[in-house]
């Protein structure tokens, strides 16, 4: 029970109940850092570190936080540990940092690190509360490496680097998607994303939350 | 439920000794990260700068070779008085950080709005410069740091000249904050390549004429060697860029340092 448990939870954001595309939390940071794959991915690492260990620290002390201060101790520690990671990115991947420039330092302003923190591990034990934290950085990795692909391959002709179409510019015949490089497009790729997974998923389709009223001509007149 | 948690949850001490508690550890955390990682930190962005310079002086600046021992072996740096384009004397060249002196009151000046076409408010009195030896011990490069706003950031680079102090020799970007493929294209090798043998000042040696223009230099543009490719859909960092190289090389930069270098006024070795 315990295990299967644990399994749900870690699996569960990854299709059923995934951050960006169920929850349509963490766009903004989807938009922005995922021009490449390479910052696509080391943001994904950044987020589900941070999101495992805010969410494994808060659940820790989830009994002592007062409930009128809850919010402003979650943006403490989530803030703190989005520094150290920072920190430890400008000592061990320099050059990627870099180019990350102000994006590791918004993991603070990220939507799902506050949401789970707020949702799930305020409530439940240490243990389940991490996996929880890894399960929906992954859900969040899955996307952002989906349109971080799309985007630099259709954008930049490369993946990680790797020319895979040989460019115009530099002789070849491929002429880059300009829109592909613009934050824009990864909006529509996030859409269409998110379409995809509900025809395949009809469940997660919402219900609207209200009917335009069908008017009868007679009603009218 | 029991303990410490039933005690007067919501009571203001408990709030404040709760906050005080997260708080403390927490700044314990921040600051041993921020402490134990400062060397670490100080070598990547010092190695990252040389690797820059090695870059733009066309040494070998991979990940292969020693960039520190190429850097001491071959590149020298100077500070130099932007005002008389003299070397400074007053200074420890090894220590002088540029960018620190630029917002230090002390160190630097306000520069008026008409004259500020880089947008970038003060700059430091005093400027690095790096002479570039080649393997006899002559010089064969200056690179001077340029900085200036393009589209959403500072753009920081450095400009490689001739010894002759006019012709260019390659420019690099190493930090900018412009749309990746777009204005971010100033870090394109292809673009960069367009810089080699311009010509930054006209025959009489005042005026700055080097520019970025609107569209492409073909073989009848006149007056080629002054222009340079824009970036298309980049306006405004070619702007920037254009803006900056006027500003650095014009009079309120290092034009008196050039102009010093050309009439042999000012070694450029030693």
């Amino acid at each position: 029970m315990a295990q299967s448990q644990a399994m749900k939870v870690l699996t569960e954001p990854l299709v059923n109940n995934n951050p960006i595309a169920l929850q349509i939390l963490g766009i903004c940071s989807a938009l922005a850092v995922t021009n490449q794959v390479a910052t696509a991915l080391l943001m994904s690492v950044a987020l589900t570190a941070v999101t495992a260990c805010s969410n494994f620290s808060i659940s820790l002390i989830r009994n002592f936080i007062p409930s009128s201060i809850r919010i402003i101790v979650q943006m403490t520690i989530i803030a703190s540990l989005v520094i150290v990671v920072d920190q430890l990115l400008k000592a061990f991947a320099f050059d990627l940092a870099k180019s990350m420039s102000v994006f590791v330092g918004l993991i603070i302003t990220n939507c799902i690190v506050m949401g789970r923190a707020e949702a799930f591990a305020m409530k439940e034990p240490p243990g389940l509360a991490f996996l929880d934290g890894i399960g929906n950085g992954l859900g969040y990795s899955l996307i952002l490496i989906v349109v971080g692909v799309i985007r630099e391959l259709f954008g930049s002709g490369s993946i990680l680097g790797f020319q895979i179409f040989t460019l115009a510019s530099a002789g070849g015949w491929y002429v880059p998607l300009g829109i592909m490089l613009l934050p824009p497009s990864a909006f529509f790729i996030i859409g269409f994303l998110i379409w995809g997974l509900r025809s395949w998923k009809s469940e997660q389709i919402e219900e609207a939350e209200y009917q335009i009223h069908q008017v009868h001509r007679t009603e009218v007149v | 439920m029991p303990g410490i948690s039933s005690f007067s949850r919501d009571g203001v001490g408990y709030i404040v000794v709760v906050a005080l508690a997260v708080c403390l550890v927490c700044s314990v955390l921040v600051a041993s990260a921020a402490t134990f990682l400062k060397p670490l930190q100080t070598v990547n962005a010092q190695a990252d700068r040389r690797s820059n310079i090695l870059d733009v002086a066309g040494l070998p600046s991979g990940a292969d070779v020693d960039v520190n021992q190429v850097f001491n072996d071959r590149i020298e740096k100077r500070v130099v008085d932007l005002s008389s384009g003299d070397y400074a004397t007053d200074v420890d060249a090894a220590k002088f950080d540029q960018r620190a002196a630029a917002s230090d009151p002390e160190k630097s000046i306000k520069i008026s709005p008409q004259d500020d076409i880089a947008d970038i408010k003060r700059r430091a009195k005093y400027a690095e410069v790096y002479l570039v030896n080649d393997e006899q011990g002559k010089l064969s490069r200056i690179i001077l740091p340029i900085h200036g706003y393009g589209l959403w950031s500072t753009m920081y680079g450095f400009l490689a000249l001739e010894p002759d102090a006019n012709t260019v020799d390659g420019i690099k970007y190493y930090e900018q904050g412009e749309t990746p493929g777009l204005g971010g294209e100033v870090e394109n090798p292809r673009w960069r390549a367009k810089w080699d043998g311009k010509k930054v000042y006209g025959e009489d040696g005042d005026e700055v004429r080097l520019s970025v223009i609107k569209g492409s230099v073909g073989s009848n543009t006149s007056d080629a060697e002054h222009k340079i490719d824009g970036l298309s859909g980049a306006t405004l960092t070619s702007r920037g860029v254009s803006n900056m190289i006027h500003y650095w090389m014009g009079a309120n930069g290092f034009e008196p340092f050039l102009k010093n270098i050309r009439s042999g006024q000012v070694a450029a070795e030693g």
